[in-house]
């Protein structure tokens, strides 16, 4: 094999994750009765533009999550067994090796040919003078930068432009004549309804933001291939690059958080809302002293903790992405049982409401076992808490990340996420002359990302919360 | 005559509440001191943070013991079999470490300061902060909600609305970066940071205390809408529209004063957050409050400040907590204290 899989910690549970999100849509798919608010969530015009977006990030993001380490070219021919590089690649990084490769002396601008930076250039005829130099990649193509560059950027952008519109066409071609075959119905005919806008899902609207988002990614394709399009960084590398690796620890800090909450909030508020008594009277006051606890102080004191045992054992780990990813695995779980209290409260009232309903007594008369009342009556109606839950919180996890990144108790130093970006780029501000690209490139992406993950969110909380609809018609 | 003992009555009862309150407040404290015992000496021992400290490599075990005896951790943790009597729990760190944290003795920071002496003199500026960002920032939310609910189901809510989703999707990081460089780097109206305990005060906290409204504006007013809205579905405001009053008075009059209930729980809610907040917002803007002493502290790794912070950080949550029950009962006279 001419590489090595490794499966990170955090790798193997997206997996986990992924297989969890298969199986749960197998199950509401069989369901009419759970299929009902996701239909609504489908007719929400934002919401459906916002998970367009958000597939696209979640698209990069799984990229990123398989890993291998490739192996090395030896020169020793004879022998069978094979080396691999110790450094950990993914997917993503062999898609996207120009990007990873091609790294400049230090800072560049965006779309710049030159470095930031005067340097000294030795004349090939003697002498020294002092100017910016060219970069190694960033437009090397060009002979002679001031007269050609406008134009190349141009033809390169129609070029991107170009290949945009053709991935978007294959792929509306696709789409439409999937839903003419399911409804049965000629090409032609779906075209028009959905061109006026007629559908239930606003597949209208889903294929305008999706020509968008393929028009800016083929542009980004064609530019970013010949220039920095966010500009280098201190070492020289690229920053759109960086921008693309933070989504991964975007996406893992909101979902594995959540997984690592759910047990604790689901077993613990179901179990004081059923049992009632002495039970819930524990579980309450586990919860109220942890949620007493200012949760930024609660999770940097545990990080500290985590860091000098980390620091304590360094034997434990085999590589620095291994270190650098069970730190990342540690401040999900550090993250997830600080903030399970919350969902465990809006758990146990739901449960208090629900035990005393009827069927509930009825299963209690027919002598069935409390496991099963709760495992069959009371968990499928409190599941819609747990997503709603779920997914307000994604948000506000990815914000959570770069500050605690900022205190000092966030990913590793060494990983590139929003929050080290942000960092660094603090302090690049104060320089003179400004570098503002590393700081304008985590901003464009934080806020796409955060943005479709909060109007998502509430596409969903308004198709699932009952409350929503007497709003709606108040609002009208 | 009567009524004036039914005050007096209620007098007694808010009292009791108060002292009952308090007392339920210890065993959630002394939980507070288990977790953080827990975690700054069950998961690393003494010895490790020591090791930690003075550098992992090539520590005497001499230099160990001697930083312990600095901090008072050369005891056995919860329980020493040599000792006799009662001194067998007492004499230990959990013990007296437990204690002193009752007592708002806090020990010594790694620079030998005296902590609950540095925590006096950082609570002032802290308060300077958060106070006007609290106040403020319910002001103006408030405010901000109820024009996008009179403005109901026109274009103005709706933009409403999207404004602050996009408010809420921008980390604060970048509020205060980009605040910092605009007002102060670019148009040079106030300071970038600082502080003084002069009456030019004002000029150092105009850009914290703004940026710190301003960044929470979006979720809260979002938040105070729908309570508005969901308010505006009761009986009673469809009586009061019957009656023909007008709809600014149903709004700001009836709908308003019984919306104060939510938006209060949701006050106390905001109280960690706003320590949250106001630890980014003075360590960005070299506020010499509690906020960036624990952010300092954080970075140098100084345990026993962090230790003693998360203590006073639950202590304060929890009198919030009081307060608003007591804030309750003066808002909404339907609630008794039972």
């Amino acid at each position: 094999m001419p590489f090595k899989p490794v499966i990170l910690w955090t790798d193997s549970l997206i997996y986990l994750l992924l297989i969890v999100v298969i199986i749960f849509a197998c199950y509401v798919r069989r369901n009419e009765h759970l299929l009902i608010p996701w239909k609504r969530v489908g007719h929400s015009v934002s919401g459906m533009m916002a998970l367009t977006v958000l597939i696209l990030f979640i698209s990069i993001g799984l990229l990123d999550t398989v890993h291998f380490r490739p192996a090395l070219e030896s020169n020793n021919s004879t022998s069978t067994e094979k080396i691999y590089d110790a450094k950990v690649l993914s997917l993503f990084d062999i898609i996207a090796t120009p990007l990873r490769t091609n790294i400049e002396k230090t800072y560049s601008a965006p779309f710049a040919t030159h470095l930031y930076s005067k340097e000294i250039i030795e004349l090939p005829q003697g002498g020294q003078i002092r100017e910016f130099p060219r970069l190694k990649f960033g437009g090397a193509h060009l002979q002679n930068p001031e007269k050609q560059f406008s134009a190349d950027i141009a033809w390169r952008t129609v070029e991107g432009l170009c290949l945009g519109f053709l991935i978007w066409l294959i792929f509306v071609t696709l789409l439409v004549k999937l839903i003419a075959y399911k409804s049965g119905m000629k090409f032609m005919p779906v075209l028009s309804i959905i061109s006026r806008g007629e559908t239930e899902i606003p597949w209208k609207y889903i294929f305008i933001m999706s020509a968008l988002l393929l028009l800016i990614f083929g542009i980004t394709l064609s530019l970013s291939t010949h220039y920095h399009i966010f500009g280098t960084d201190k070492v020289g590398q690229d920053v759109f690059y960086q921008a693309l690796k933070s989504i991964r620890i975007g996406l893992i800090i909101g979902t594995i958080t959540t997984l690592m909450m759910l047990p604790f909030a689901l077993i613990l508020g179901i179990t004081a809302g059923y049992f009632k008594g002495w039970v819930d009277d524990v579980i309450q006051y586990i919860y109220t002293t942890l949620s007493s606890i200012p949760s930024v102080l609660l999770i940097a004191a545990s990080v500290l903790m985590m860091q000098v045992y980390i620091g304590i054992h360094p034997e434990l780990f085999d590589t620095m992405a291994s270190r650098a990813d069970l730190r990342l695995l540690f401040l999900c779980i550090i993250l997830g049982v600080t903030s399970w209290t919350g969902l465990c409260r809006l758990l146990r009232g739901e449960t208090l409401k629900i035990r005393e309903m009827e069927y509930i007594q009825a299963a209690h008369a027919f002598g069935v076992s409390h496991w099963r009342i709760i495992s069959r009556h009371i968990l499928p109606n409190v599941l819609h808490i747990v997503l709603i839950a779920t997914v307000m919180e994604f948000s506000g996890l990815v914000l959570a990340e770069a500050v605690l990144s900022y205190i000092g108790v966030g990913v590793d130093p060494s990983m590139i996420s929003f929050g080290t970006m942000i960092n660094s780029a603090r302090l690049e501000m104060a320089r003179e002359p400004m570098i503002w690209w590393a700081l304008l490139a985590s901003f464009g992406f934080m806020f796409t990302l955060v943005l479709s993950a909060n109007l998502f969110a509430d596409a969903v909380q308004d198709a699932f919360n009952p409350r929503v609809k007497t709003l709606r018609l108040i609002n009208r | 005559m009567e009524q004036e003992l039914v005050i007096q009555r209620n007098e007694v009862r808010l009292v009791n509440y108060i002292i009952r309150r308090m007392l339920y407040a210890i065993p959630i404290l002394i939980g507070v001191n288990l977790i953080t015992f827990t975690l700054f000496f069950v998961v690393n021992t003494p010895d490790d943070m020591a090791r930690m400290h003075l550098g992992i490599k090539r520590v005497t075990p001499e230099a160990i013991l001697k930083w312990k005896q600095e901090r008072g951790y050369d005891k056995s943790l919860i329980y020493d079999s040599a000792e006799k009597g009662a001194d067998k729990f007492t004499n230990t760190i959990f013990f007296e470490k437990s204690t002193a944290m009752f007592v708002f003795d806090f020990g010594r920071a790694d620079d030998g300061r005296d902590i609950a002496h540095e925590i006096k003199t950082r609570m002032l500026p802290s308060l300077a902060i958060a106070l006007p960002v609290f106040i403020l920032g319910l002001v103006s939310y408030i405010t901000f909600a109820l024009i996008m609910v009179f403005f109901r189901a026109t274009y103005i809510d709706l933009w409403g609305v999207v404004l602050c989703v996009a408010i809420m999707s921008i980390s604060l990081l970048f509020y205060v970066i980009g605040g910092q460089f605009l007002i102060s780097k670019l148009w040079h109206l106030v300071p970038i940071s600082g502080f003084s305990g002069e009456l030019d005060i004002g000029k150092f906290l105009v850009l914290p205390v703004i940026i710190g409204v301003f960044s929470g504006s979006g979720a809260s007013a979002r938040w105070y809408r729908t309570i508005f809205l969901e308010e505006m579905g009761k009986d009673y405001v469809r009586t009061a529209r019957a009656k023909g009053l007008s709809e600014s008075i149903v709004l700001f009059k009836h709908v308003l004063g019984n919306a104060l209930i939510p938006i209060l729980t949701g006050a106390v809610v905001l109280i960690p957050s706003l320590f949250m907040g106001s630890l980014i917002l003075e360590s960005f803007f070299g506020i010499p409050g509690l906020g960036s002493y624990t952010i300092d502290a954080i970075s140098s790794q100084d345990f026993a400040i962090v230790r003693a912070m998360v203590f006073l950080g639950s202590f304060f949550y929890i009198i919030g907590l009081i307060l608003t029950d007591i804030s309750y009962t003066l808002v909404d006279p339907r609630i008794r204290l039972e």
